[in-house]
């Protein structure tokens, strides 16, 4: 902890009290308060809804359509309230002494203006320099400062010409442009892949320290927090709950909710359990006798390799999305795909469940090649694999309630009656624990997790023998991923059926599978037991991935 | 760019064409001899035959077509079965007069359409904004024949009588020598195609004020005109051309009711007359006339459209 | 096994009904009631003849122009508030017809568009481009000159040149929906196809496609009324306010209530459908904020 003296003169800005209303009267912010420091980080960590962003725009003065401020201040260096000045006093600071990054570049950046001129711009309106050339200067300083090039070209480029990674750099690039006292950066590396998102970090925390600027880094990530936050304050429904050094909050937390929340982060290392369920890393899943010996008895096939996928090939015209994958899946096995946005993840999964139909190669179950389409594989063989999908606001229609949605797959094997659907739908909801009060409702009622949970019963009511679950969790907040993971586990454990986890997040690996294939550019790269793949990784996209994944 | 353009133009000439097939099957529809009905039922049966074979009725219909398309390219638009003079030549002062008509009317409405949308979009939910989309609300509800007649009511006959209601000019001179006899027929135009302007830029310029551009523009400390005019105006300008488009186009077939309720001597008025009359090449004339008006006027406003997206314009993928 | 609720996310409050929404709204509520007006002068005007003027429609009261009844008499000497009563329900037939008949056209033409993709939909939205090169009223005009000035063309007319405009809404709002993974699953499910369209699709489409009946309702009175006033739409001796404005216009220093009471009629119609139509179209967009 700094000295009195110390915390004073490095102060940069103080939150004092924070409040923040709707207009129409509902209080967001309940009396927020933190303060800021130069050449330090402080991190405000929450989920969704839990008011980060809103406190981080405060600090610009900036109120977004049917917020306003109604109590409390922002105390700045030179010992001015921030938000009693005029729009102009606000505006004068804004981008100048203190900036803003914002979370997504692709919808910030403005499309119809040159990267180049949209960094002019920040110079321009706050004076930097004497004269135009001397701004001309500082824009390609701050482009290499950033890590970009800085040559006249590329500073004529469209944003839609840049890949994500870069035009967030050219978001920190304008927040850095005129050397802000303060830098509100709100989840910055949303979107980005693990490399970028390292890279993107490590620029961030050189500007930082080398010039002195205080920082606020909003994120949910708690992970990312590790890296980058000297300090951290987690929030819950508007309101700060813990506040501290990061190492003493991270390690040593004294608030339930932060506990909880570090709790259900996943880990590389598998060092915790997340959720309540035994972690089925390693050794096959714990089936009970009788459930294996009944399951023998149902499919009589050979044991072992239950779903074999054969050079699988797949373009979109002349881009090739999948280049020739091999899988195979045992019996109750849980495998994790693993691959960056563009790795042809989603597409394999959608072509092993039948969605995509336009891929060359084999898919078999239990040694029975299958047809590429749903629509041409016979009822049994739909209902042997199941597909969920990534966002729950999106997979279940909106119009229908939860039974009727659940009851599809059911409906339309066509071997039940009404009485005997509703009692699979309730025994369904049951199994991913949603009480029969659901079956009711829509899905415009429930919450995120609840959705997913009903896209999951949804899948289950068939007892398939092989679960394809697609980035299920990457909409959800990171206690809800928890809940959702410890459920799947479940589910395998209990029913002995075999699941492929397609995600982006590394660090899932240890909490969900036995096996991991990573894919890169359309190829599996490396594949074998979890343990062997994270400690021996063969190929060197697996090891840079490895080296950039955030640990707490 | 240049590639996307011409595809664009491409498939305007494609609707045109196909627009008149669609134009001249209906001649097929027709009951009766068309040259029957410029004869009279007196004619007789050589001078029938004459004016079939002048008309080339007798060919089949495949050639018959070609040759009324050819005729199109060349401002040959047949004979009035009516007046028996030539389509051209009976239409001529009357597109003059009714594209003057419409030029006042879009001069008028496109500037203050788009300023008073732009206003309403910045003073949202105040009571400039209130009173701006209840009056275009109402006023783009009302059929074009309602506005002209209250406006007739209100201005020369019954409440004041201080403008002319109908259109008359001596033989020989044009509509334009007499400015008071245009205005009630363009007020007219103006407040049945401001509306739906005014509409269309409040909705561009709120959503466009509500981008993530727009917030860090202001972010970024842009004072608050330079945010409207550098970073909210250029995004509204494509959405609003095609909107423009739309109104140019429908004023193209909307100064049918008006031209005909002023009586004013365009070909709107000439339209109904032929309606009327059954004149089928004079119907079939125009209808290709205000057809090729729409294309031109959408093909325009998607060409704004491509140019002033940096995207299309350097020829990204989407 | 137990169930559990303490699920910590936030739980969205349920939306009240679409229906509800709009009738909440002030400007809802105007335009319903002017509708109502109008619409019960068209239904039960053609019922008080002669009982409340003591003519009928078509009957000559006495001489032109002459201040008799409550709004004297027309061009031809018939009285104006009995043509009045009996003019209206044509109109409001005929308008229902045709924008019955666009909307069937135009929602399947639309929802096939774009479930199907591919040809077809390049075959539909190319059709519509077609269509919509022609003015709705120029179109009309071009129908009327062949076939004639009868009611069936012009609801026909009317009802067909509704259907791109229609189609083009209706393939945007579904080609939305389409893209939502709950689709995929019904497909992957082997739902037949209709039935995705029937129940998946055109539920969530509901939003857009009332505010389009609305505005085709609102539409296809002005367009009908609109051909009547050119003299080609309902033929004379019919009572159809319409055509009263074009009988009496000549004479509207004479007799101004020829033309105004149906003018008044139609605007306080099309006004408040387009009021009606609005209120739907805010409602349905803020169901689809709060989704």
């Amino acid at each position: 902890m700094s000295t009195l003296i110390e915390a004073s003169t490095d102060l940069a800005l103080r939150a004092n009290d924070l409040r923040v209303a709707t207009t129409l009267g509902q209080e967001i912010l309940h009396g927020v308060s933190f303060t800021l420091q130069r050449g330090r980080m402080l991190a405000l960590v929450g989920e969704s809804g839990s008011g980060k962003t809103t406190a981080g725009l405060a600090c610009l003065g900036y109120f977004r359509t049917g917020l306003e401020h109604t109590g409390g201040t922002i105390e700045l260096s030179d010992g001015t309230d921030l938000l009693a000045l005029t729009d102009a006093g606000r505006r004068g600071l804004r981008g100048g002494s203190i900036s803003y990054v914002p979370q997504d570049p692709a919808l910030s950046l403005n499309p119809a203006m040159r990267i180049g001129t949209q960094i002019m711009e920040v110079l321009r309106v706050h004076g930097y320099g004497a004269s135009e050339a001397e701004r001309r200067e500082r824009l390609a300083d701050v482009l290499t400062d950033v890590g970009l090039p800085n040559d006249a070209a590329y500073q004529r480029r469209w944003p839609h010409e840049l890949s994500g990674g870069q035009q967030q750099r050219v978001g920190i690039a304008m927040a850095f442009a005129f050397r802000p006292e303060v830098m509100v950066m709100d989840e910055p590396t949303t979107g980005l892949d693990v490399t970028t998102q390292a890279l993107v970090l490590q620029t961030i925390h050189q500007l930082v320290t080398a010039h002195n600027v205080a920082g606020l880094y909003i994120t949910h990530d708690l992970a990312v927090v590790s890296e980058v936050a000297d300090e951290v304050a987690v929030m819950l429904s508007g309101r700060i709950v813990e506040q501290g050094p990061s190492d003493r909050v991270l390690h040593d937390p004294v608030h339930s909710y932060t506990r909880k929340l570090l709790n259900a982060v996943p880990d590389l290392a598998g060092r915790h359990h997340i959720g309540e369920v035994e972690a089925v890393t390693g050794a096959l899943p714990i089936i009970s006798r009788e459930r294996a010996a009944s399951a023998r008895v149902a499919t009589p096939e050979v044991a072992g390799t239950l779903l074999s996928v054969r050079d699988l090939r797949l373009s979109y015209g002349k881009n090739p999305v999948l280049n020739g994958i091999d899988l195979e899946l045992g019996r109750g096995e849980s495998l994790m795909l693993l691959g960056e946005s563009g790795s042809g993840k989603t597409t394999a999964a959608r072509c092993i469940a039948g969605l995509n139909g336009n891929f060359t190669g084999t898919v078999s179950l239990a040694g029975q090649t299958l047809a590429p389409g749903t629509r041409q594989r016979s009822a049994e063989e739909r209902h042997r694999i199941q597909y969920v999908f990534q966002s729950p606001l999106s997979s279940l229609n909106p119009r229908r309630t939860i039974g009727e949605s659940v009851e599809v797959p059911l409906h339309m094997s066509g071997s039940f009656n009404r009485k005997q659907r509703r009692a699979l739908v309730l025994e369904a909801l049951d199994q991913v624990q949603l009480a029969a009060s659901f079956i009711d409702r829509r899905p415009g009622q429930l919450s995120g997790g609840e959705r997913q949970r009903a896209a999951i019963a949804r899948a289950l009511v068939n007892a398939p023998s092989v679960l394809v679950c697609d980035e299920v969790t990457s909409a959800l907040d990171v206690s809800v991923q928890a809940s959702i993971i410890d459920l799947l586990r479940t589910l395998q454990v209990e029913t002995g059926m075999a699941m492929v986890f397609v995600t982006h997040n590394i660090a899932l690996a240890r909490h969900i599978s036995q096996r991991l294939a990573v894919l890169h550019a359309g190829r599996i790269v490396d594949l074998g037991t979890t343990d062997a793949v994270l400690e021996n990784p063969q190929h060197s996209y697996t090891r840079e991935l490895l080296t950039h994944v955030p640990t707490l | 760019m240049l590639g996307l353009i011409l595809r664009r133009l491409s498939i305007s000439a494609v609707i045109l064409l196909l627009v008149s097939m669609l134009v001249f099957v209906a001649t097929l529809l027709l009951p009766g001899d068309p040259a029957q009905a410029m004869l009279g039922q007196q004619a007789t049966p050589d001078r029938l035959e004459a004016l079939r074979e002048q008309m080339n009725l007798n060919d089949p219909f495949a050639e018959r077509y070609l040759h009324w398309l050819g005729g199109l390219f060349v401002g040959d638009f047949g004979v009035s079965a009516a007046s028996g003079g030539s389509v051209a030549e009976l239409l001529g002062d009357r597109i003059a007069a009714s594209l003057v008509l419409m030029a006042l009317a879009a001069a008028i409405s496109i500037p203050v359409g788009i300023l008073v949308g732009t206003y309403s979009a910045m003073r949202r939910g105040k009571a400039g904004d209130h009173a701006a989309t209840g009056i275009s609300l109402v006023l783009a509800a009302l059929p074009d024949f309602v506005i002209g007649i209250a406006l007739v009511t209100l201005f020369s006959t019954t409440v004041f009588t201080v403008l002319p209601s109908v259109t008359m000019a001596p033989p020989g001179e044009q509509v334009w020598d007499y400015p008071s006899q245009l205005i009630l027929p363009v007020l007219t135009l103006v407040l049945v195609v401001m509306p739906y302007i005014i509409r269309m830029m409040r909705t561009t310029m709120i959503e466009v004020l509500d981008s993530g551009y727009v917030e860090m523009a202001r972010l970024k400390g842009v004072p608050e005109r330079q945010v409207i005019w550098r970073h909210a105006l250029p995004h509204a300008i494509a959405p609003v051309a095609q909107v423009v488009a739309i109104q140019l186009a429908w004023l193209a077939g909307g100064i049918v009711v008006v031209e005909f309720l002023f009586r004013y001597p365009g070909v709107g008025q000439a339209l109904v007359d032929a309606v009327t009359n059954r004149d089928v090449q004079v119907v079939q004339a125009l209808a290709m006339l205000i057809a090729a008006v729409y294309v031109v006027v959408n093909l325009l406003a998607d060409i704004v459209g491509i140019v002033t997206n940096p995207k299309l314009r350097t020829g990204g993928t989407r | 096994m137990t169930t559990i609720d303490t699920h910590s996310e936030p739980v969205t409050d349920t939306p009240p009904g679409l229906m509800r929404r709009i009738i909440r709204q002030r400007q809802a509520k105007i335009g319903l009631v002017l509708t109502g007006i109008v619409v019960l002068v068209a239904i039960v005007g053609p019922l008080l003849l002669p009982w409340l003027t003591g003519y009928t429609s078509t009957e000559f009261a006495g001489r032109p122009f002459q201040p008799g009844g409550m709004f004297g008499t027309d061009n031809l000497g018939r009285d104006i508030l009995s043509r009045f009563l009996d003019g209206g329900l044509t109109l409001l037939v005929y308008a229902a017809l045709a924008t019955a008949l666009g909307m069937l056209l135009g929602t399947v033409a639309g929802m096939l568009a774009a479930y199907q993709g591919g040809t077809l939909d390049s075959i539909i939205m190319r059709g519509n481009d077609v269509l919509l090169a022609l003015p709705q009223l120029v179109f009309a005009l071009l129908a009327i000159t062949v076939l004639g000035p009868q009611g069936w063309v012009v609801v026909l007319v009317i009802g067909i040149t509704h259907a791109p405009r229609i189609a083009r809404v209706t393939r945007a709002a579904a080609s939305a929906v389409i893209t939502e993974d709950f689709i995929r699953a019904s497909e992957m499910y082997a739902v037949p196809r209709w039935k995705i369209l029937l129940k998946d699709v055109l539920p969530n489409i509901t939003g857009p496609l009332m505010v389009e009946l609305g505005l085709r309702m609102t539409y296809s009175i002005a367009a009908i009324a609109s051909l009547s006033f050119l003299g080609l739409g309902m033929q004379p001796p019919t009572a159809d306010w319409g055509l009263m404005i074009n009988e009496n216009r000549i004479a509207l220093t004479l007799q101004p209530w020829g033309v105004i009471l149906p003018v008044l009629a139609i605007a306080i119609l099309t006004v408040g459908s387009n009021l009606i139509t609005d209120a739907v179209a805010r409602a349905s967009a803020t169901v689809e904020e709060s989704k």
